[in-house]
């Protein structure tokens, strides 16, 4: 029997897409976690080699592999509760249509992630890549009530649960958000939520990168806490020179209050955006991000911001960039062969800042990893993790590379 | 001890550091008389002699963590001055392959840093330095045995402060808090210790040391500081912790409603959380726990009358903002039955209140000779009838159930107070225990917030886990632990898990030709056997 037919027998022949992958590899849709599991579980019997999709609208769907997996069918909500800011979505909703359902209940999720707006929340959670909002609402995990994930081996797991605070076991929830599904497929996520902001303001101040992270840092002095704080360059704001860009979230009064200590703080340099103009500017630099081949994430500490944005201007250019000076964060697009990539991330590593690499096309990522090489005694740890939840070696996953 | 009836003898070698051991003992090797005094002597050879405890008063001043329901008399108590005395000593009983706790302050009310009298407790309080405060980035560096208010008080001339502010923080160390994942009063707005912790440095079950995380919170791969968060001690000895510190609010509003039922109030909380307004911190205290407040020292001028009240704090960066945000939530609390709401003036006031939200646990000693602190977490539209449940709960069993506790993250404390002493009581406080954490499954929630699942929940575990959740998180101990000596018999209940590729239970806490000395198997049934500790 056929992979395909095995798989049309398991799972009926709704579950097999029509549509062929770009390398010809069968991508099935399973339309439930337990049909992931029973996939999983033959997939790890037959020694099936499964590579995980979402939308496919960010990792390219490229990694060799016997089948490709889509959450897309995964695409139910099975609970919005506005009363308790929660709710639960499966991993291969689209972000936009989450991002509806729950303003049309009077609830926000405060992840502006890079990439188109159908990207799936699975692919999210796996990649662990927060936008511009990170500033003011933290980095994925924070957002993560609980997962229920399908190991290599077509286990269903449930970690944490759908309560604000919970510390009934180990977090496995945090060992997914990021793990680029090498510990598993993310099938359900129970998500915290806010309530949508009553006011939601953004004031952009444009000038060379020198001055504006110079601006950046008054406003971190001065206190103010915005919800975004990004410094773009020219190409993903499409402006003519690099824009500081503030955004302020929350109560009516707040807003009034840290836009009132934006002006003093800065000398009033700051122009607020219409709605629409803040819309745009936001939804474009996400989405910069999903056209550009390469994509990465460097962790710093904020006075060290500079300085990094200076070497990656040396050692990959830095035409794509979106930074949060103040928490020391960088996300960086463009081309980068393989090569950079390994040397920059080197060079990083011997300052203590991390290199995650988010999207790439195979041959990158197989050569480069998401992570590359782990630091002392925590490789066996990672692959007695990987060994747990994938003991067939059934996902294929570029975690480290070939270093 | 009841190593002393194994008659299996075998001399103790102290490994020498960056040496690996070349034999292994059994797991749950117990030293006889003459091996125990030789373990005792390296031990003290490592921290001093003044700093290994052997003799049954010091150990028995470690027997319990807060709760009255459990009680285990460790072995041999250590306590190392520096993280290398922590590696050393860690490295020696991985070469002995012997069971030990990491153990903070002992203010975890759940039985999670009790030690067996076979295991080695290692208490990290002298570990109290705060190494580094870096305010420009926002962060510090500390030991494990940091008291978590210390770090608010050291980092307060910068202007910031260490958020998570569980009510024990006077006493409670910054370690103790990573291996529970701790929470508190103002966790409701800026998150649990889990949002809070950047870096670790810890040392594994074998004295291997790792460096997890980085200073700036973006994890080298994996997100194992994550995963180390709330591990209960099961992964090792955190021996240096970097942490984020967070501005000082500059302006504070403290509110005070007060209502004359407990399921009206609890209606209040949802409303306030749907408000879209995030308080700081909102706290309620049922008519119980008021009532010992006042009688006590800590009066803070609550309404006797009341049947609940609510303490709700808004801060920020801006009096305008905040003051107008207070004024939301007060008309938001009046709309939905408040029978009055009292704003603090000045921070004297604020203090007041505080004191005696904060000191309700040791108020509530007023009431009787002990007290169970239960912890679960319900989702916060269900409190109005969870919480009167738990009043029909405690009628049931005629107990008296005082609730002080955060609502505004569902996060109940539900304390039953009682004599121990009394025949038969125990176990009425047992099942109602039983029966409160049953209701908070049955309404979405999860049966710890934040003292972790110790000794005391293992039971709930598997109310809450399904078998494969449950192998799955004793396999992922085991890649951290795999003779699973690091606080045995913790947080997954063994028996309940199904079977996990890669772990075999044959290995686990078996001595070849006996039953298993599996303290998870035990607990159920010796829970409240007071005594059992004490051999």
């Amino acid at each position: 029997m056929s992979l395909l037919d095995r798989v049309r027998a398991l799972l009926g022949e709704e579950a097999v897409e029509v549509a062929a992958t770009p390398d010809g590899v069968p991508r099935i849709a399973p339309a439930s976690p337990d049909a992931v599991a029973l996939l999983l579980g033959t997939a790890r019997e037959e020694g099936w080699r499964v590579r995980i999709e979402g939308a496919g609208t960010w990792l390219p769907a490229d990694a060799p592999a016997d089948l490709a997996l889509t959450t897309r069918r995964l695409d139910k909500i099975p609970a919005i509760e506005p009363q308790d800011l929660s709710a639960t979505a499966e991993a291969g909703i689209g972000c936009d249509l989450l991002r509806q359902q729950l303003a049309d209940r009077g609830t926000w999720l405060a992840l502006d992630p890079p990439g188109l707006a159908g990207r799936t929340l699975g692919s999210i959670v796996a990649t662990a890549t927060a936008g511009p909002l990170r500033q003011g609402f933290g980095p994925v995990r924070d957002h993560l009530l609980g997962v229920t994930f399908v190991t290599g081996d077509g286990r269903l797991v449930h970690s944490g649960g759908r309560v604000v605070k919970n510390v009934a076991g180990y977090d496995l929830t945090r060992l997914e958000a990021g793990a680029f599904g090498a510990f598993g497929v993310i099938v359900l996520i129970h998500l915290r939520l806010r309530a949508l902001p009553r006011a939601d303001q953004t004031l952009a101040l444009e000038g060379s990168r020198e001055d504006l992270t110079q601006v950046a840092e008054d406003i971190a002095a001065a206190g103010i806490q915005p919800a975004a704080h990004e410094l773009m360059s020219p190409a993903l704001a499409r402006r003519e020179r690099w824009l500081l860009a503030v955004r302020f979230a929350g109560s009516a009064a707040l807003v009034a209050a840290e836009e009132a200590g934006l002006r003093a703080a800065t000398g009033g340099r700051f122009a607020p955006l219409r709605a629409d103009e803040s819309h745009s500017l936001w939804m474009r630099a996400a989405e910069s991000f999903a056209t550009r081949p390469v994509a990465f994430r460097i962790g710093g500490l904020p006075d060290s911001s500079d300085e990094l944005l200076d070497l990656l201007q040396h050692q990959v250019g830095d035409e794509w960039i979106s930074a949060s000076p103040a928490i020391g964060a960088i996300r960086w697009g463009g081309e980068a062969t393989t090569d950079r990539l390994k040397r920059l991330r080197r060079t990083l590593a011997g300052l203590e800042v991390p290199l995650t690499l988010e999207r790439a096309p195979w041959s990158v990522r197989c050569a480069v990893g998401h992570f590359g090489a782990y630091r002392e005694g925590v490789g066996p740890l990672v692959a007695g993790l990987r060994r747990t939840f994938d003991p067939g070696e059934a996902f294929v996953v570029a975690a480290e590379g070939a270093e | 001890m009841r190593g002393q009836e194994d008659g299996f003898l075998a001399p103790l070698c102290y490994a020498p550091l960056g040496v690996s051991a070349s034999r292994r003992l059994p797991v749950y090797y117990l030293p006889m008389a003459r091996d125990l005094a030789s373990l005792v002597d390296t031990l003290a050879e490592i921290v001093g002699p003044r700093h290994v405890r052997t003799a049954l008063p010091e150990r028995l001043t470690y027997a319990k963590d807060g709760l009255p329901t459990h009680r285990r008399v460790p072995g041999v108590v250590v306590l190392p001055g520096n993280r290398d005395e922590v590696i050393a000593i860690v490295r020696l009983l991985g070469a002995l392959g012997m069971p030990f706790v990491p153990r903070g302050a002992g203010t975890g009310l759940s039985g999670g840093a009790l030690a067996d009298g076979d295991a080695v407790l290692i208490v990290l309080t002298r570990l109290n330095r705060i190494l580094k405060i870096d305010a420009r980035n926002r962060l510090a560096v500390v030991e494990p045995g940091v008291v978590n208010v210390r770090l608010s008080l050291a980092a307060a001339p910068h202007g910031l402060q260490y958020t998570p502010d569980p009510s024990s923080q006077t006493a409670c160390t910054i370690g103790g808090n990573v291996a529970e994942n701790a929470g508190g009063p103002h966790c409701l707005k800026y998150g649990v210790t889990a949002t809070h912790v950047l870096a670790l440095e810890v040392a594994l079950a074998d004295g291997r040391v790792v460096e997890l995380g980085s200073p700036g919170g973006e994890p080298w791969g994996p997100d194992l500081v994550g995963l180390f968060v709330g591990s209960e001690g099961n992964f090792g000895v955190a021996t240096r912790i970097t942490v984020r510190l967070l501005p000082v609010a500059r302006a504070v509003r403290t509110l005070l409603a007060d209502f004359t039922s407990l399921r009206t109030a609890g209606e209040a909380v949802s409303a306030v959380i749907a408000s879209g307004i995030v308080p700081a911190a909102l706290e309620m205290m049922d008519q119980s726990c008021i009532r010992a407040v006042e009688d006590s020292v800590y009066a803070a001028g609550y309404p006797r009358d009341a049947a609940a009240v609510l303490l709700a704090e808004l801060d920020g960066g801006h009096e305008a903002a905040v003051t107008a945000d207070a004024e939301t939530i007060e008309a938001v609390l009046r709309a939905h039955g408040a029978r009055a709401v009292r704003v603090a003036a000045d921070a004297q006031q604020r203090e007041r209140l505080w004191l005696g939200r904060k000191k309700a646990f040791g108020a509530m000693g007023r009431l009787s000779r002990d007290l169970v602190v239960q912890d679960a977490v319900v989702p916060r539209s269900t409190l109005p009838d969870v919480l009167e449940t738990i009043a029909r709960i405690a009628a049931e069993y005629g107990l008296t159930v005082s609730n002080v506790f955060h609502a505004g993250d569902g996060n109940l404390h539900p304390n039953i107070s009682f004599d121990g002493r009394t025949p038969g009581l125990r176990e009425r406080v047992e099942a109602a225990s039983a029966e409160i954490m049953a209701t908070c499954i049955a309404a979405g929630g999860t049966i710890t917030g934040e003292h972790g699942i110790g000794l005391d929940k293992l039971r709930y575990m598997p109310l809450l886990f399904d078998g494969d959740s449950l192998a799955a998180m004793r396999a992922v101990r085991r890649v951290w632990d795999p003779e699973e000596r690091v606080n045995p018999g913790k947080v997954v209940p063994v028996h309940a898990c199904r079977e996990w590729s890669g772990v075999r239970n044959a290995e686990w806490g078996v001595r070849s030709g006996t039953s298993p000395v599996d303290s998870a198997l035990r607990t159920p049934h010796s829970a409240l056997d007071a005594e059992a500790g004490v051999r």
